[in-house]
């Protein structure tokens, strides 16, 4: 049960359906991401001690959060301890469903939508606003950039 | 230690973002209900390829069987449910699942407001006709009873229309 593809398989489709009409459909579908982080992250923290800092809370996203929803850790965190965050996923598992030929690096962006939301969701969640983008440097592992605002 | 529940919720959680994302964008319930049906059917198309590396169930011979399969294997394995199952006495080829609990309702307790005809949960009568199609039986596929619309349980109608025929066969009409 643990192992359901059913998830991935409504993101693949929310995907396609959502990015008929590509602009609006990134938003929307980054938007629907935002949501779920928000709700998954609450649900994560419930039983753990606050965190210390934002270093940490950067730390709980690369571990519980990726396990729970790409079944593997971040591949390497990087700071410039100034609020801008690099995560690296090598295998990142929706991209593994698409192929690895170059045409399909022009579709990543509505592929990435979702999961950007969802990690500006966790943070939201955490009291943290931010801005987070994606890049596909080569199939199927993606950058995503986190910069958290100062308030 | 959550994980595992974690990772099923997640499934819900994205199902009721969803809902609640094409509720803003469709004003009228049977817009939101035929969207979340066609993503069900684009799901099931492809979901019953997953279903049949990870089940090696043998071929089904009737209706019946292969409506138990749905309940007792696919149901069980993608939702942790098995709902029960039983057929009409007056319409031939029509059987009703029956949906003891439902996973993509639990963090749901009514439907939003001005949402009466909402079919919470349509994408299942998608995925199930998808996939149905896949294996060359045509149906249709909807929800007769609704918890969230004030009814005593959640049960879905399936009814099995005329096989879908071969292209071979067809050449000799």
């Amino acid at each position: 049960m643990a192992d359901s593809p059913l998830f991935q398989a409504l993101h693949m489709e929310m995907a396609h359906a959502l990015c008929e009409e590509q602009e609006k459909g990134l938003s929307v579908l980054e938007g629907v991401g935002f949501r779920v982080g928000q709700g998954l992250s609450e649900r994560l923290t419930k039983e753990m001690p606050s965190f210390k800092d934002e270093l940490d809370v950067l730390k709980f996203l690369c571990k519980d959060l990726w396990v729970t929803v790409f079944k593997k850790q971040v591949d390497n965190l990087r700071t410039n301890h100034q609020g801008t965050y690099m995560l690296q996923d090598n295998q990142f598992l929706l991209l593994t469903q698409l192929s690895n030929g170059k045409q399909y690096v022009e579709e990543a962006p509505k592929f990435l939508a979702f999961t950007c939301g969802l990690v500006r969701g966790a943070l939201s969640n955490l009291g943290f606003d931010s801005t987070v983008t994606a890049e596909v440097p080569v199939m199927p592992s993606c950058k995503f950039q986190v910069v958290i605002q100062k308030s | 230690g959550c994980c595992n529940s974690c990772r099923r919720e997640l499934f819900v959680l994205t199902y009721g973002a969803l809902v609640a994302q094409l509720c803003k964008d469709y004003e009228k319930d049977e817009d939101v209900n035929k969207y979340l049906d066609r993503m069900g059917y684009d799901i099931g198309i492809r979901l019953v390829e997953d279903f049949l590396a990870r089940s090696a169930v043998k071929k089904c011979r009737s209706y019946s069987e292969t409506v138990d399969m749905i309940a007792q294997v696919a149901f069980k394995m993608y939702l942790g449910i098995t709902p029960s199952v039983s057929r009409s006495n007056t319409t031939e080829n029509e059987f009703f699942l029956i949906l003891e609990n439902n996973p993509l309702v639990d963090f749901v307790e009514e439907l939003p407001a001005g949402r009466t005809s909402l079919c919470y949960c349509n994408i299942l009568c998608g995925v199930i006709r998808g996939a149905l199609e896949m294996v060359h039986l045509a149906a249709e596929v909807n929800f007769i009873q609704d918890r969230l619309k004030g009814d005593d349980f959640t049960e879905i109608g399936i009814t099995f229309l005329k096989k879908l025929e071969d292209k071979k066969h067809k050449r000799n009409k």
